[in-house]
């Protein structure tokens, strides 16, 4: 398992690495108790986002698949989290729906990326067929005013969005606030360790090799197709998992968290913060999602054209991404350092170890 | 015994008919090369014995199987392995990673180990083993692809001109490693352009001139061929 952890796909590796992370982990779980409640569920907003991140990152970034569909699926799962959590009577029955929600974002996923992927739509083109998903989606959905839209007692309410369902619930104990907190630090450590174990494993070499040579990875025995549907399919899903915790967060979604600027948003995030790494991504997103949402409390607009400007600049001047350059340059500083201490080679840290699988 | 069998396969691009009723059996065991001038349809036909194209008619057997139909990686999975003409590895990923990914298919645990260390001995990159795999040199490329295809440990090694870009030492010892692994009983087809590297590997000989079969049989008949030495060798090569 700790093999699969530092394997050759993920940045960062070793004891210093691992205490860097228990040590922002435990200043995550004690932050709570020096904050106030606002700024508690402020944090726990912006984590919401970093699951939608991480999927695109695996797609985009280990996968080679750039998905503008993020918000689709963040769309379909937070309105299926909604439409079951009032028609099964809210209260606990919201953690089934929390899991239903994400299970029918998946299922969406399975059936677009089947059609996509068996149909050989790739490169730009994915992206436009994901893109297109998500306008429809959003504008069907801002013309379900009447009453005629509704699922069970649940109204879809066009523009002005569905709401009055239930928050996540546990008995009688509304999971708000630090209890909110606190479950969201608990799934991004489990998503991030998953994923991390997921690209480090046989599976993600497949998924890398893919991104690098379709072709070649075909020659060497691998259903491409394959592998391809399951990366958009873990991807979407964890897009799914931010929108029904959107949902049970705010007791509401509206459309236009599904419509066009919402979908670049996720695209500029992992752009900037490195897509081909998970921390890299983990990390930058959240810096930008807090960065976002501080000058938002100013001007709206000058928030969207500073992530506009960000996206420019990381086009222009790191294409890779600006957290995972500085990540990198940590790191070759560290390691080179190490190295001329233990004469060690660089070698024997890209190796897979045999007890991986 | 036939382990290719190629039944009246044509393949035709628009108006363009790149191979045309072609009959093509490789038998178990042997190095087949496949030469002819450019444009004669060698790389059109190795495509589709590898099924990156299908044919426009007839069929094509492996193992008495028919496979025409089945996708490239269904044909791998039945023993086929393949190297393409220009150098198709994981540029991005390091050496060992291009080679782990094909070993994965076929091994895992310490077997893995003992046959990545002994791939990257036998073509000579344990010292890259760290480098990106695009930072190699071409013929190291090369080396690397063929690394790759042997890793999955194939009945049918399929190589469309492993030396193109080589050193004549690296294509000499490109020969010797091909007859090595012919020796331990792999079937090996060979698209090539170099006649003295064909001269160095193959048992049995095809020659394809404009899409079709131009002659076929052992390398000294093919080489004392006046007809084959006009329209491919040139007489003043051949003799």
């Amino acid at each position: 398992m700790f093999k699969l952890l530092d394997g050759p796909q993920t940045l960062g590796r070793g004891w210093t690495f691992w205490s860097c992370f228990l040590a922002v982990l435990a200043a995550a779980l004690i932050y709570p108790v020096f904050a106030d409640s606002y700024d508690v569920g402020n944090f726990s907003y912006f984590l919401i986002w970093v699951f939608m991140a991480l999927g695109l990152c695996l797609m985009w970034g280990y996968g080679g698949m750039l998905s503008f569909g993020q918000t689709f699926f963040f769309g379909i799962s937070g309105y299926a989290y909604g439409v079951l959590a009032i028609n099964m009577g809210g209260g606990s029955t919201t953690i089934a729906a929390l899991m239903l929600s994400v299970i029918i974002a998946m299922i969406a996923a399975g059936i677009l990326g089947y059609f996509m992927i068996w149909g050989g739509i790739s490169g730009i083109f994915f992206g436009i067929v994901t893109l297109s998903a998500t306008l429809v989606l959003a504008f069907f959905l801002g013309q379900t005013a009447g009453p005629e839209w509704h699922i069970g007692t649940a109204r879809l309410n066009g523009f002005n969005g569905m709401k009055g369902m239930d928050p996540l619930t546990i008995g009688d104990f509304y999971i708000e606030g630090s209890a909110l907190y606190y479950v969201m630090v608990a799934l991004i450590v489990i998503v991030y360790i998953a994923l991390r174990m997921l690209v480090n494993s046989r599976i993600g070499n497949v998924i890398v090799a893919t991104r690098e040579n379709p072709q070649r990875a075909e020659m060497l025995g691998y259903d491409v197709r394959k592998y391809q549907l399951l990366t958009f399919v873990i991807g979407s899903g964890l897009a799914g998992l931010s929108g029904a915790l959107y949902t049970s967060w705010g007791q509401f979604i509206t459309p236009s968290s599904i419509g066009l600027p919402a979908a670049a948003m996720p695209i500029v995030w992992v752009a900037f913060s490195g897509r081909s790494d998970l921390t890299a991504t983990l990390v930058g997103s959240f810096l930008l999602l807090f960065g976002f949402q501080t000058i938002t409390v100013y001007s709206q607009q000058a928030a969207l054209v500073l992530m506009g400007t960000l996206l420019l600049a990381t086009v222009m001047l790191a294409p890779q991404g600006f957290v995972l350059g500085v990540g990198k340059l940590v790191v070759d500083r560290w390691t080179g350092r190490r190295r001329r201490d233990a004469n060690s080679t660089l070698a024997d840290t890209g190796r897979l170890q045999s007890d991986e699988a | 015994m036939a382990l290719v069998d190629v039944k009246g396969v044509t393949k035709r691009f628009g108006g363009l008919t790149a191979v045309s009723d072609v009959d093509l059996t490789i038998n178990a065991g042997e190095v087949h090369c496949l030469i002819g001038p450019n444009g004669a349809g060698k790389s059109t036909l190795f495509k589709l014995i590898v099924g990156l194209y299908p044919p426009t008619k007839g069929s094509i057997f492996f193992d008495s199987i028919d496979i025409t139909d089945e996708r490239p990686f269904a044909r791998v999975q039945r023993g086929l392995s393949i190297k393409m003409q220009a150098p198709s590895v994981f540029k991005e990923l390091p050496v060992r990673q291009n080679i782990q990914i094909a070993l994965q298919a076929r091994f895992s645990g310490a077997e893995r180990d003992v046959e990545e260390e002994r791939l990257l001995a036998l073509l000579d990159l344990a010292p890259e083993s760290g480098k990106l795999a695009g930072t190699l040199s071409h013929g190291q490329q090369q080396w690397l692809e063929i690394g790759m295809a042997l890793a999955l440990q194939p009945q049918l090694l399929l190589l469309d001109e492993p030396t193109a870009g080589m050193s004549p030492e690296e294509t000499f010892k490109t020969g010797e490693l091909i007859k090595s692994f012919n020796a331990e009983g792999m079937t090996i087809l060979v698209v090539e352009h170099d006649m003295a590297f064909v001269r160095q590997i193959a048992q049995r000989v095809t020659v394809l001139h404009l899409g079709k079969i131009f002659a076929r049989g052992g390398l000294e008949t093919i080489i004392q061929d006046e007809k084959v030495a006009e329209i491919y060798l040139g007489k003043t090569h051949a003799h």
